[in-house]
């Protein structure tokens, strides 16, 4: 038995438009008479529409008798298997080439790779390279000389870019070691711990229990807040690290010393400029001698024979 | 072959029913074939000795469904932003209908997770199922195992509290430690020297775009594999492995099609 493909001509679904057309223009004229009309026309035709449609499911099925062609057995030997006779597409000639499909295979292959390199080359620096460059350095205003007594410790917390926020804020410790020569020395030790990173705080008293009163400076990097503080040396609370007063590493994971912040004086005021890390400081105050090295990340070695597992560092400020 | 007779009448109407109910169906498997590809993908065979820790798999897989589904609702209504990326947690935690829900699936469904991927990864080392012709998907699944620790590490950022400041900071400078590229790498992840505001939008386009793509695609070529080598009996079991199984006659259609003895199967043919 032959089917059709798709369904017979109908008019049902005609009568279904015009119903619908009917309530849609009854939905602004008049929505319960000439609306319902429309309604009831789209029902009626929807019906007949779906029983029409649906006829040929509730029909009893025609039983179709599978096609069988007979065979005798040496007629079924002779019918070859599929995988012999000829092929679909012959086997070249020798000698013969296909140098149009070569080409076009090289052309997508060729400039599909050289679209997609055009493409991927900028994303992926996009992604990946402002990290790496113009890592700017700042320069953070800590107030006049004068806040800072010969001999005392402060806690000094501040932002280094006060227009990127919060987020810039960073805290180092701050001793006036007096004059050496005829220069201002100050030991500024780095609160970033040298094993991971975590904030160091400070081993003392402050403040209050000093009964000393905490100090603000408003500066052209904003607020800062200078706590003083009589530390016996500085501990980590992530890991248990502990430092002495000069940075040196006594006890627990971190690899090296507290780095320290480059400083100068402008105008009488003190200026911290950017870190850098030291693997162990000899002496103390004005006298000390720093092993000083060029800023790594936490957890760096920077001298013994480990440090030659970090020989290329990133751009750094 | 048997003579059929003819029908009852409600016989009639049921397969009528049945049949006006699968033509959907029918008519979407037609067009594209995906009923026949589900139905091999959900009826394959396997080892009549399955066991239930052959189930941690699919559990895992809900989790990460799970994860999927809340971190896209979650994205709602975060901002990742250092400045609004806290109190929009705080929003949807205390203001936003069922937040807290959403957020507490997210966050715990996280543990779940990770958890499950390694419970399934011991059920596999245990059963032996690593071993060939399986090892490529071993290897998929321990790169699944990366994603995953990845998706963690940083979806753990996107709270911005002192917790999720430091533990980034602390995972950040791990990874920094790594000889020769690691210092790299942690500048990469910091998206500059410093953490800054920067490192936030990073870690949440790495951990709500970037990796869960990843996942998704290499979960494909997990299951891939998975349907294409079989599952593999249990340690202890007696089946010879590799032996042919015996195989019904397949239907003529994929069979969640209208039923065969009604009609005719190939009818529109």
């Amino acid at each position: 038995m032959h089917e059709e493909h798709g369904p017979a001509p109908t008019l049902w679904p005609l009568g279904f438009a015009v119903g619908i057309a009917v309530a849609l223009v009854g939905l602004i004229v008049d929505p319960m008479v000439i609306g319902s009309i429309g309604g009831a026309i789209a029902i009626v035709f929807g019906f007949l529409w779906a029983r029409d449609a649906t006829s040929d499911l509730r029909r009893h099925a025609p039983r179709i008798q599978a096609e069988v062609r007979e065979m005798t057995p040496a007629e079924a030997a002779a019918v070859p298997p599929a995988a012999e006779g000829e092929a679909a597409m012959p086997a070249p000639r020798p000698g013969e080439t296909f140098p149009r499909s070569r080409f076009l295979e090289g052309a997508t292959l060729g400039l599909g790779g050289i679209i997609g390199g055009i493409v991927t080359v900028p994303v992926v620096g996009f992604a990946v390279l402002p990290g790496f460059l113009d890592q700017k350095g700042h320069e953070v205003d800590l107030g006049p000389l004068t806040a800072f007594p010969v001999g005392k410790w402060f806690i000094a917390t501040f932002m280094v870019d006060p227009k990127e926020g919060e987020v810039s804020r960073r805290t180092a410790f701050v001793r006036n070691n007096g004059s050496v020569g005829n220069l201002p020395s100050f030991t500024i030790i780095s609160n970033r711990c040298a094993h991971l990173g975590c904030p160091v705080q400070a081993n003392g008293p402050t403040g209050a229990i000093l009964g000393e009163k905490n100090v603000v400076e408003h500066t052209s990097n904003g607020e800062i807040l200078m706590r003083p503080v009589v530390p016996a040396g500085f501990g980590c609370p992530c890991h248990g690290g502990q430092y002495d007063t000069e940075g040196n590493r006594t006890a627990g994971p971190p690899v090296r010393a507290l780095d320290r912040y480059a400083f100068d004086v402008k105008n009488g005021r003190l200026v911290l400029l950017s870190t850098y890390s030291v693997s162990h400081v000899v002496g103390t105050g004005g006298q000390a001698k720093i092993y000083k090295y060029k800023e790594a990340g936490p957890g760096e070695h920077v001298d013994g024979p480990e440090q030659w597992f970090y020989p290329l560092q990133p751009p750094h400020h | 072959m048997a003579v059929r007779r003819a029908p009852s009448k409600a016989q009639v109407r049921r397969e009528q029913m049945l049949a006006a109910a699968t033509y959907p169906l029918d008519w979407f498997e037609e067009r594209s074939g995906l009923i026949g590809g589900v139905r091999y993908f959900l009826f394959r065979k396997v080892p009549s000795d399955t066991n239930w820790m052959q189930t941690l798999g699919s559990a895992t897989l809900t989790a990460f469904i799970v994860q999927a589904l809340t971190g896209v609702i979650l994205a709602m209504y975060y901002k990742p932003s250092p400045h609004d990326a806290y109190s929009s947690i705080q929003n949807i935690t205390d203001h936003v209908f069922m937040g807290w829900l959403v957020r507490g699936m997210h966050k715990w469904g996280a543990s779940v997770f990770i958890i499950l991927m390694f419970l399934h990864m011991g059920r596999v080392f245990l059963f032996g199922a690593y071993k060939y012709p399986r090892e490529l998907n071993w290897i998929v699944g321990v790169l699944l195992l990366v994603l995953g620790l990845t998706a963690g590490f940083t979806g753990y950022l996107l709270p911005w509290d002192q917790t999720a400041y430091w533990a980034s900071v602390v995972g950040i400078n791990l990874n920094g430690t790594a000889p020769f590229l690691g210092p790299w790498l942690a500048q990469f992840l910091r998206a500059g020297q410093e953490i800054n505001g920067n490192t936030l939008s990073l870690f949440y386009s790495l951990h709500m775009l970037i990796i869960p793509g990843g996942i998704i695609s290499l979960i494909t070529l997990h299951l891939y594999l998975v349907i294409r080598l079989g599952v593999t009996s249990p340690p202890w079991s007696h089946e010879a492995a590799g032996a042919d199984r015996v195989e019904e006659p397949a239907p003529v259609r994929s069979g969640l099609t209208r039923p065969v003895a009604h009609g005719s199967p190939g009818g529109r043919d």
